[in-house]
């Protein structure tokens, strides 16, 4: 049995580096294309002929696209980033903490959304169509149809401003207490949290409703087995695939989709870091940043395929 | 009863009274809160600064692309914590006068063609140097050198030759410049050991704090500098910190929620709604800055004096003052100046005439619409502004079409590159420095294509006259030139708005920048 699956998990991992190399090709082009560059950029209102020309020799910038391509190319597959165009700084050294904050923002989102979204999602299965699924259904809608920026708003305005409960601007930093960078991002990770519990909460909802009508359901309820007891043994498992599949989507989406929870929180991440420089079409970040989020979410997503070939035997054995 | 008052106002600043108790004999008296809390805080400024505290400003213009290198310094973030950790020459105090800096002592030849910079003895660096003639002479050539980025690189490429020897530092200029010590007091000019020379973003100098945290597009950090030379003027918070808040209303809710102390760049749309936040001051105040309508003096069919009139006229300045700023401004008059300037004369108004606007859009002979180009990044309300403007000259029988452009790109696409666009400028400290800046006709920045050899002619002899009457006559006729020929429209200054929350203390309106000049921080103190 072990074989088969190897060779599939293989196959899943190759074609994510595949994608990869593909996806890189897209942001490098994608990048050349953006009005202006980055000499004019930096320079903003004060640009003159002479530093623009100054800077762009500076920078690089006279080199042809394809050159510029694999030299990037080698340097990311060697660990090296490149410097910020912008301030002359090491991008890997100054991404490396940005990313530990976007990762710990977005870990403890996930761990309150993630297990809430699926009790809540069997609970809605279990008194489906009663007033307790229609409530949490309800609910999850109306906090998925706000946006983001508006939730995040409600949140400082209630916890921050007039109870004063949390801060409000989650600036965080290297060395702060563990307590109080868990306090900070107390506001954030509820947005976020927010955000994403209905998607998950609705697609667990859907996927063991559809197993529900199954044969093999049927016969555990005139086996005479209590009704949670089917879900959580029969229903659940089987409809595992799906609800991995849109909780990694989810996850992926906290890390790379956060850009206005973050401006809004003065949350220092990825988002951030990322806004600021296409500003700047400061290009080596915005290429750097742009293959973290795509490797992100290939690998997320190979992650949900092998848990679903994991979970489901058919998938095993391709026709 | 307003002997009580201050009497009262006096014990609470010794310590003997408690404000809440102050507040409710104010209130007894008669007295609206805010009234006597303004009453407070002068007594407590004479009872003089308290020493102690984390001071904290939450500020939208910082990036994480900041650097600390001062030539490179841009937007409102490095500019506010330059001042905290860096030290000037000299410094534009509030009331337009020159105060002394590194510098003890600032002479000149009378053709105002060779100065004298006197260094202050025992001022210490934050590694513990001293600071040398040395040291000042290598940061201006730094930032006078042509292949350096420096934001001040502007004016100091009129300086010829710089030698330091020992107290003193001698600057040849090219020509004749009056005006030299207010451009020493450029924000880009803080001395460093060896000018930056070797580490240009060491953040080493000698301001009233240390740099203890830098995090650019985050946060900045200062700690107290122990040995700084004035420390009974500035530096009375033993810790200060900058948080980036970009974002405007996370900034005024970071206010509200007490996490900082002050905030800049304050919404004219809000600050009525803020204004009724206990505990929170507004501070606004009149400054340079102006919001402009740029027309090419040498484009069609903007090379039509009659035409450039004819706009003139049709711009409802007041209308626009109330909508846009929402009064939180003030009129413009076409010439870029105002009286935050030192030798600044008032020049008749011009006002919205439809009827005159009518004639003289006649008498240029042009027909047609004229296309005007504007976006939300030229100046907030740009767009709104533009549509006022549409719809006063409608009424003068002239159609303007607004074209929005994109914020990006658009400082590199359209401004200074179309003939009629919407922009803004932030000002300079002197008369001279903004008419060199933009309107000399080899200006690089010349945005309106003013060319004039008689204007530039006049500008040069200003620049070199060190009588002050005669010059303030000179500036008033340019002003003249510039409003009745030029192709600026200029319908008003905007202020700032920066505000402070509870305990602030020490605040002193600057007319030159925000945040009191950028030395907010610095100046103020918590009261105890």
């Amino acid at each position: 049995m072990s074989s088969p699956i190897l060779k599939l998990i293989a196959q899943r991992i190759a074609l994510g580096i595949v994608l990869l190399l593909a996806v890189s090709v897209l942001i490098f082009a994608g990048t050349q294309i953006l009005p202006g560059d980055v000499a004019q950029a930096i320079l903003g209102q004060s640009a003159t002929p002479e530093s623009l020309a100054n800077l762009r020799e500076q920078l690089g910038l006279n080199a042809p696209a394809y050159v510029r391509y694999f030299h990037w190319l080698g340097g990311v597959l060697t660990g090296d980033l490149g410097t910020a165009m912008s301030s002359g700084q090491d991008i890997a050294t100054s991404i490396k903490g940005r990313l530990w904050n976007t990762l710990f923002l977005a870990f403890w989102a996930a761990i309150v959304a993630v297990p809430l979204a699926i009790i809540l999602g069997l609970i809605a299965v279990r008194y489906r169509n009663g007033w307790v699924d229609k409530l949490i259904s309800g609910l999850a809608l109306a906090s998925t149809s706000f946006p983001e920026f508006f939730i995040g708003y409600v949140l400082v305005y209630f916890f921050a401003v007039k109870w004063q409960i949390f801060p409000g601007i989650s600036t965080v930093y290297d060395g702060m207490p563990f307590g109080e960078r868990m306090q900070a991002i107390a506001l954030p990770a509820t947005a976020l949290t927010l955000v994403v519990l209905a998607h998950m909460m609705r697609m667990t909802r859907a996927a063991i409703l559809n197993v529900m009508q199954s044969a093999y359901v049927e016969t555990a309820e005139l086996k005479g087995l209590s009704a949670f007891n089917v879900i959580r043994k029969h229903a659940f498992p089987n409809a595992i695939a799906p609800i991995i599949n849109v909780v990694m989507l989810n996850l992926a989406y906290l890390i790379v989709g956060v850009v206005v929870v973050e401006v809004i929180f003065v949350y220092p991440g990825m988002g951030q870091y990322l806004v600021d420089h296409v500003t700047k079409r400061d290009v080596p970040v915005v290429q750097a940043v742009g293959l973290i989020f795509a490797a992100v979410y290939i690998t997320l997503n190979i992650i949900a395929d092998i848990a679903a070939i994991v979970a489901n035997p058919r998938l095993r054995h391709p026709k | 009863m307003s002997n009580e008052l201050e009497f009262l106002s006096r014990r609470v600043a010794a310590g003997k009274l408690s404000r809440r108790d102050f507040l409710g004999r104010a209130a007894a008296l008669g007295i609206a809160a805010p009234f006597a809390n303004s009453l407070l805080s002068s007594a407590a400024r004479a009872a003089g600064p308290v020493k102690g505290g984390t001071l904290k400003a939450g500020l939208v213009g910082g990036e994480s692309t900041n650097s600390l290198d001062p030539a490179l310094m841009m937007t409102q973030v490095p500019f506010a914590f330059g001042k905290m950790w860096g030290e000037l020459i000299v410094e534009l105090s509030p009331d337009g006068k020159l105060e002394n800096r590194i510098a003890e002592e600032i002479g000149s030849s009378p053709d105002a063609k060779v100065w004298t910079l006197k260094i202050r003895d025992g001022i210490e660096f934050h590694n513990g140097k001293t600071v040398t003639a040395e040291d000042v002479a290598a940061t201006l050539e730094r930032h006078s050198d042509e292949k350096s980025k420096s934001g001040a690189l502007g004016y100091m490429k009129g300086i010829e030759t710089i030698k330091a020897s020992g107290k003193e530092v001698v600057l040849t200029l090219k020509e004749p410049n009056a005006d030299l010590p207010y451009l020493l007091s450029d924000y880009h000019l803080i001395i460093q050991p060896n000018g930056g020379k070797d580490k240009p973003d060491a953040g080493i100098s000698a301001g009233p704090y240390k740099i203890a945290t830098n995090e650019p597009g985050v946060r900045h950090g200062g700690e107290r500098f122990a040995n700084y030379w004035q420390g009974d003027k500035m530096g009375h918070a033993d810790q200060i910190e900058i948080i980036v808040i970009n974002d405007a209303t996370a900034r005024t809710a970071a206010l509200q929620g007490g996490q900082v102390n002050m905030i800049n760049r304050v919404e004219p749309k809000i600050v009525d709604l803020i204004k009724r936040v206990p505990g929170v001051t507004i501070r606004n105040h009149a400054g340079p800055g102006h919001y402009v309508f740029i027309m090419h003096c040498n484009t069609a069919p903007f090379d039509n004096a009659d035409l450039r009139m004819a706009l003139k006229l049709a711009i409802d300045r007041e209308e626009m003052l109330n909508k846009v700023l929402r009064g939180y401004g003030s009129l413009g008059n076409d010439f870029p100046i105002n009286a935050s300037y030192p030798l600044f004369t008032e020049i008749e108004q011009r006002k919205y005439d439809p009827d005159k606007a009518k004639f003289h859009f006649k008498k240029s002979g042009h027909d047609g619409s004229v296309l005007l180009r504007t976006s939300d990044v030229a100046f907030p309300g740009a767009v709104d502004a533009a549509q006022l403007f549409q719809q006063s000259a409608a009424k003068a029988g002239i159609t303007l079409e607004i074209k929005r452009e994109p914020g990006d790109g658009y400082w590199s696409e359209v401004w200074n590159k179309q003939p009629f666009c919407a922009s803004y400028w932030g000002g300079r400290s002197t008369q001279d420095q903004m008419y060199s800046t933009a309107y000399l006709s080899t200006a690089d920045w010349n945005d309106t294509r003013f060319i004039r050899p008689d204007f530039d002619k006049m500008v040069l002899a200003a620049r070199a006259e060190l009588d002050e009457t005669k010059r303030k006559a000179m500036y008033h006729d340019m002003a003249v030139m510039v409003r009745d020929d030029g192709g600026l429209i200029l319908p008003m200054f905007n202020q700032f708005i920066d505000a402070t929350g509870a305990k602030v203390d020490g605040w002193v309106d600057d007319p030159h920048q925000e945040l009191m000049n950028g030395y907010a921080l610095a100046k103020c103190w918590l009261q105890a």
